[in-house]
């Protein structure tokens, strides 16, 4: 299907692109990658009046590890997150681990970390992945700059705190110390589909063996990215023993609010929310050479 | 909006409205039919076009407006004159094809997935297709060929997996 007709801007500067925000309101959308935007519009679930090409603003295109944090603009793609450098550490396992799940791979070839965040799709794969790893987003609008936490960033099924006129510039994620490491599980009918079920994972322990903190999210498991705080909360304090993550997979099974469909029912769905959290600690546990 | 679009090395001009589709641009602005139209919906990977030289893009999900300015290279700019590229002869030998609709995604995402990792394994291949819908071959073939020509392209072949 052929998109609506809109008006098309390219904005060379990110003054340039909140300018034309600020001119056309709730009427316009930033084009990033546009792997989930424009696929809307063929399907005219979306009809923005005028799309802003942010593709040609410079200094948005940055993976960049300063301040403890890394940051990554709204125009580098999947597929710089997947081929950086460091990216083998494993202290970014859960970072990597997305970034080989996303889409497909000729997707993150243009497909953006920030505009999937930005899109707050109930599937999304880097959304649950920021929720875990406690990430925040640099939003901008005219009267200057602001960091969102995730939580706050995630508002509701395609909403962001992104307000009209207003742009996210970045996304940054801490960056975990020597003794953390991640995972993410998705579980997809075929490459390329939205998850049926996804969990993302990242944990610190202690020099003594015992969780100093864990984040823990849910993908496709609610109207949004989900965040188990119960779970979190079981694993920090303890050692990470097999009852442990047994009793934080139960509270991630309890806490998935997935709606049936093609790929599955409600408690198969549960179900996995469960399996899939205790698959991620061990594996994140074995990445950090500690036993469950 | 007019565009200056080169493709396959020869320059391109054009009127296009802003929601015209790069896929429908090659093909009926420009003439170029050997992307083909696949699912529509950015699952199958029969339109892959690669952009600025080793960006494998779903040409059917990025507006030809977004090209202005760039270079785009389509199955009909692999073979140098009468000579196919080192993929396309692979794809014979190794009968990497049968209907042959899938082909054109294939031998572009295989070229940008070169660009990128000149010596790929057998699992980097297939991870690297993925995005990619063959309903003939059953993907063995393909495999072989993309092989065949990470070899003939000057490097030589890692461990098969």
């Amino acid at each position: 299907m052929i998109p609506a007709a809109f008006e098309y801007v390219r904005a060379h500067s990110i003054d340039e692109a909140i300018a034309h925000l600020q001119q056309h309101g709730g009427d316009a959308r930033v084009l990033a990658g546009g792997q989930s935007l424009i696929p809307a519009m063929r399907f005219r679930l979306a009809r923005p009046a005028v799309l802003v090409d942010i593709n040609s603003v410079r200094d948005l295109s940055y993976l960049r590890a300063s301040d403890g944090v890394l940051e990554i603009g709204a125009t580098s793609r999947d597929s710089d997150v997947e081929r950086a450098g460091w990216i083998g550490d494993r202290r970014w396992s859960l970072i990597h681990d997305v970034s080989r799940v996303v889409a497909d791979p000729v997707v993150r070839q243009m497909g953006t970390v920030v505009g999937s965040l930005c899109h707050n799709d109930p599937s999304g794969d880097w959304t649950t992945a920021a929720l875990a790893s406690r990430a925040e987003v640099v939003v901008r609008g005219k009267a200057g700059a602001r960091t969102v936490p995730i939580d706050e960033f995630l508002v509701d099924s395609f909403t962001t705190a992104v307000g009209e006129g207003e742009m996210a510039v970045a996304a940054r994620f801490p960056k975990p110390d020597d003794r953390t490491a991640g995972s993410y599980q998705k579980i997809e009918r075929k490459v390329g589909d939205f998850a049926t079920a996804a969990a993302a994972v990242q944990i610190s322990l202690n020099a003594d063996g015992t969780v100093r903190a864990a984040g823990i999210a849910l993908s496709a498991a609610g109207p949004c990215a989900l965040r188990v705080d119960e779970a979190e909360r079981l694993l920090v304090g303890r050692e990470p023993r097999d009852e442990t993550i047994r009793a934080a997979a139960d509270a991630a099974s309890r806490r998935s609010a997935p709606q049936a469909d093609l790929r599955g029912g409600v408690d198969y769905k549960k179900h996995l929310a469960g399996v899939l959290v205790a698959r991620g600690l061990r594996q994140a546990l074995a990445r950090l050479g500690a036993r469950a | 909006m007019k565009i200056h679009v080169t493709i396959n090395g020869a320059a391109y001009e054009r009127d296009v409205e802003p929601r015209t589709l790069l896929v429908h641009f090659l093909r009926d602005d420009c003439g170029q039919t050997g992307t083909h139209v696949g699912c529509d919906t950015s699952s199958c990977g029969c339109c892959v076009v690669v952009v600025d030289g080793d960006r494998a893009v779903k040409s059917c999900t990025m507006f030809a407006v977004q090209a202005d300015g760039r270079e785009i290279r389509t199955v009909e700019g692999l073979a140098d004159g009468g000579t196919l590229h080192p993929l396309q002869q692979a794809f014979w030998d190794q009968h990497g094809l049968q209907c042959g609709y899938c082909t054109p995604g294939m031998l572009l995402t295989a070229y940008a997935l070169l660009k990128h990792n000149p010596a790929p394994t057998d699992a980097d291949i297939r991870e690297g297709l993925a995005g990619n819908l063959c309903r003939c071959t059953g993907y063995q073939n393909i495999v072989k060929s993309v092989q065949q020509a990470a070899g003939t392209l000057g490097h030589p072949s890692a461990a098969t997996a």
